[in-house]
């Protein structure tokens, strides 16, 4: 059985949403990935606190 | 020279009080009243709570910030208002009653031209017998909501995970510890960061968690909760916080007023009535915001609090408290300037002013308990507001009280939250998150409510690094170091 199905069969609460994949979960802390995404966070945050003031 | 008088020095009212004393410059003088001599970054006591950073990383001082800007800095609660002044008092003031060390009890008389009140809230821990009492929190469970509660908090999941290691299951139960309490997302941050440490320390197979929230679905938030755009869909935030529950096997129990705490047992009300108990062996439960009890009296000594303060002790403010049932509440409904509609001198900030109403969809149960989460004020809508109603006192103070109000509008402002799961800088993720704007305006936004573009979510490393700058960033901001003032709320 595959890691992220493991959890499905625990209670029904689990067995109705989803649960990420290996290389979902791999992608979160895969640094060169991660760096990308910290650029796109913070340009995204800076037009959010932009509009706001 | 006029005076201004704020009251808090949190997030909103070191805000207000230090870009007001900077505006004023010497022309003016500046007192801030706050019962605490350090200043908090709160958002990571969730670090102090499990262990991971010292109090002393997220206090600092506050005596030596205020000295350096020139602000008159009173360590006392604000007990009462006489916007009107007294018989004997020809100007509006503030009663105080000092907490700093030597002079305990000790009673003053603070005049004022102008006020904002940023007391923030009282944690009101005696809302749920056995969750505390008047004098705080109480015997049975932990919080995170001070420094000294967060140091606290990690002691007892030490303990825990002692216990586990040594071979005894421990139940940990994490979330809100009233129907009517806000703050889900640092719950919600506490619950992840302790899921990573108990991996870290190798006993996460000995451990339940689960979640109990006031929130009629997971991801609510007290926000109603947000769509956001993930792989091409739209989705609601339920399904973003439901795979992050089911991913790292954390039960939630949701639509839950928590009604009683004893020594390693909760009972609960749920939304259809039913009524139940959970065991713990380690609970953080949240505690429901109040206002912090001031008073108000008019000049001939009556009792005007009602007039000047809602029911629960938060300042009434520029905001539309008549709207009625859930179908007719508007963005328009929350306030735009934060000054006091009968005293046009008062002004209040942060958590500590009066929302028109809730955000999220009201529930109740059955038996007429009401079970839904009361509106989030975070850092960024806190701080902007500060610096906003700052503005506007000092335009009143130096331009003559026709002076522009500035305008600060919940419904018109996003905020940036992220959630920690762990603290390193490779290891762990985090869920970063903007929603904009925090109230949502169904008007604006036709179906969501809010921009997609800009309200967003996502789970990551990237989030971790966010937390660590912001952590630096605003305690560097909030002791004013050089350029100080580029950095924004």
């Amino acid at each position: 059985m595959k890691h992220e199905e493991k959890n499905f069969e625990k209670s029904d609460q689990f067995n109705l949403t989803m649960i990420p994949g290996a290389f979902a979960r791999k992608m979160r802390t895969c640094v060169i990935w991660q760096f990308i995404r910290f650029v796109a966070i913070n340009i995204k945050m800076i037009v959010v606190v932009g509009k706001s003031h | 020279m006029a005076r201004l008088v704020v009251l808090g020095g949190g997030v909103s009212g070191h805000t207000a009080a230090t870009f007001a004393a900077k505006w004023l410059g010497s022309s003016h003088e500046v007192v801030v009243v706050t019962p605490n001599s350090k200043w908090n970054w709160i958002p990571s006591n969730i670090w102090v709570g499990v262990g991971q950073m010292s109090k002393e990383e997220v206090t600092f001082d506050l005596a030596p910030v205020y000295a350096k800007a020139g602000i008159n800095f009173k360590q006392a609660k604000a007990v009462s208002i006489n916007p009107e002044g007294s018989e004997s008092e020809a100007k509006p003031f503030v009663t105080i009653e000092y907490t700093e060390s030597g002079r305990e009890g000790e009673s003053e008389i603070v005049e004022y031209d102008y006020l904002i009140n940023a007391t923030g809230p009282k944690l009101n821990f005696a809302a749920t017998p056995g969750l505390g009492d008047a004098n705080g929190l109480g015997e049975h469970t932990v919080s995170v909501c001070t420094a000294d509660h967060a140091v606290h908090a990690s002691q007892e999941l030490q303990k825990c995970i002692e216990k586990m290691k040594a071979g005894e299951r421990q139940k940990i139960l994490v979330g809100t510890g009233h129907g009517m309490c806000t703050c889900q997302g640092a719950a919600f941050e506490y619950i992840f960061n302790i899921e990573h440490e108990l991996k870290k320390a190798g006993v996460r197979d000995m451990a339940d968690i689960k979640w109990i929230s006031n929130e009629s679905f997971l991801g609510d938030f007290g926000m109603g909760g947000l769509h956001m755009k993930v792989g091409g869909y739209v989705v609601s935030s339920k399904l973003f916080a439901e795979s992050l529950f089911a991913e790292r096997n954390v039960e939630w129990l949701i639509g839950a007023h928590t009604s009683k705490v004893e020594a390693g047992k909760i009972e609960y009300e749920l939304l259809d009535g039913s009524t139940n108990e959970e065991e713990f062996d380690f609970a953080m439960l949240i505690p429901p915001f109040a206002g912090v009890g001031l008073k108000a009296y008019a000049k001939d000594g009556e009792d005007i609090t009602a007039t000047v303060f809602a029911p629960n002790g938060f300042m009434k403010v520029d905001a539309n408290y008549a709207a009625g049932a859930y179908e007719n509440w508007k963005a328009s409904d929350w306030p735009r300037t934060y000054q006091n509609p009968t005293y046009k001198n008062m002004f209040a900030a942060g958590i500590a002013f009066a929302p028109p109403h809730i955000i999220s969809k009201p529930m109740s149960s059955p038996n007429g308990t009401p079970i839904n989460p009361t509106p989030p004020r975070t850092g960024m809508p806190s701080g902007i507001i500060g610096k906003a109603v700052a503005h506007s006192v000092c335009d009143l103070m130096t331009k003559g009280e026709n002076a522009h109000l500035h305008e600060a509008s919940m419904a018109e402002m996003g905020a940036a939250c992220v959630a920690s799961a762990g603290k390193g800088l490779t290891t762990g993720t985090a869920a970063a998150m903007t929603v904009y704007p925090v109230v949502p305006d169904f008007e604006k936004y036709p179906g969501t409510g809010r921009d997609t573009e800009y309200t967003f979510g996502e789970i990551g490393l990237a989030g971790h690094w966010i937390k660590h700058i912001l952590h630096h960033l605003f305690l560097y901001k909030a002791k004013l170091n050089p350029g100080w003032t580029l950095i924004p709320e």
